[in-house]
């Protein structure tokens, strides 16, 4: 009796090890990295904090992450997704409510058109 | 007399240039990173100091710290040998401690060239290198490197003989991977401290090769 032949599984769209490609993003090279932006740095460290903390784990990051689907992957930077997953484990975790994040942001939202004047301290 | 104007507020502390950020119209991800982060505060969950302090200790983790693996490794033999035994316990004995995680040495010989990669995501061993550049999370960095690493090497510069076996190691959120370059030759007599100065980040990823040092006299 012959075993019957599973059909390879799809892959998800993250997956992507194997898959053909373009060049490696060469204007990102080592000799001309930038240093991270100062919200970028502070998604990193509330992502290790949260998890330090017992919100979430680095898996339940990634399945926010990669329920985002491919279009995010193409049209949001790196710690703009990491944010969105940040976010919806601390809520799912019982940080905040969604309705705590939408006042907080509606305020953030009208102190300024910039990242400075809005993450200034409120007074 | 004119005040000489440096660029202290344009340069990181690793001295690059930071991105702009402050006077660009502000985006929605940037009003949700604001409020979770002022939310967390008011909430008691963690403080502004905590986050600080989260951020200096990773603007802390640079290359040198792998820079600093590598040479000892080079220099001294039962160091080495614990390395490979175990990387996370004798990377952690040296101060640069990767929590829970597994990590892995490997290293390069005369007919073994490794490289480094994730093709999931984006895990690194940011505990020796920092935080990941950003063609380490490019989708063609992270698709190719599996299938044709050669060719992958040579858009960094790096053309090896074709004899020489290519291993490519996929990490994983737990498991981590840091790459020990071949040691230069002709540098016998260098001091440990000398030789972490040769260990490049991309050596340590294998998208690179350690600096061989110019002749004395050259």
């Amino acid at each position: 009796m012959t075993k019957p032949k599973i059909p390879s599984p799809a892959r998800r769209w993250h997956d992507m090890g194997g898959d053909t490609a373009g060049p490696i993003p060469m204007e990102q090279r080592p000799d001309a990295d930038h240093d991270f932006a100062l919200w970028e740095k502070r998604v990193d460290a509330l992502m290790i904090l949260g998890s330090a903390k017992g919100f979430f784990t680095v898996d339940g990051l990634r399945r926010v992450l990669e329920d985002l689907g491919e279009d995010a992957f193409e049209t949001m930077t790196y710690y703009e997704r990491w944010i969105m997953a940040v976010n919806q484990n601390l809520i799912e975790g019982g940080a905040y409510t969604t309705a705590d994040l939408a006042a907080k942001m509606a305020d953030v939202t009208a102190r300024g058109d910039t990242y400075g004047d809005a993450a200034a301290p409120v007074k | 007399m004119p005040h000489d104007h440096h660029d202290h507020d344009t340069l990181s502390p690793s001295g690059h240039p930071y991105r702009a950020d402050d006077d660009a119209p502000l985006s929605y991800w940037q009003v949700m990173e604001i409020a979770v982060r002022e939310l967390l505060v008011e909430k008691g969950i963690t403080t502004a100091s905590e986050i600080a302090s989260q951020i200096d200790t990773m603007d802390a983790r640079t290359p040198s710290n792998g820079a600093q693996v590598v040479a000892r490794a080079w220099c001294d033999p039962e160091f080495h040998a614990a390395l490979m035994d175990d990387a996370s316990e004798a990377t952690r004995a040296m101060g640069f401690d990767i929590g829970a995680l597994k990590l892995i040495a490997v290293e390069n010989t005369g007919d073994v060239h490794n490289m480094i990669v994730c093709t999931l995501c984006s895990c690194y061993p940011r505990n020796l290198l920092g935080l990941p550049p950003d063609w380490y999370k490019s989708r063609a960095y992270r698709s190719r490197t599996v299938r044709e690493p050669r060719s992958v090497l040579a858009e960094f510069g790096v053309i090896l003989p074709d004899k020489t076996k290519i291993r490519v190691h996929d990490s994983t959120a737990d498991m981590r991977y840091i790459v020990i370059p071949n040691r230069p030759e002709g540098t016998e007599n260098m001091s440990q401290n000398d030789l972490a100065g040769l260990v490049t980040r991309d050596s340590m990823i294998g998208t690179g090769l350690s600096i061989t040092p110019p002749p004395i006299g050259a």
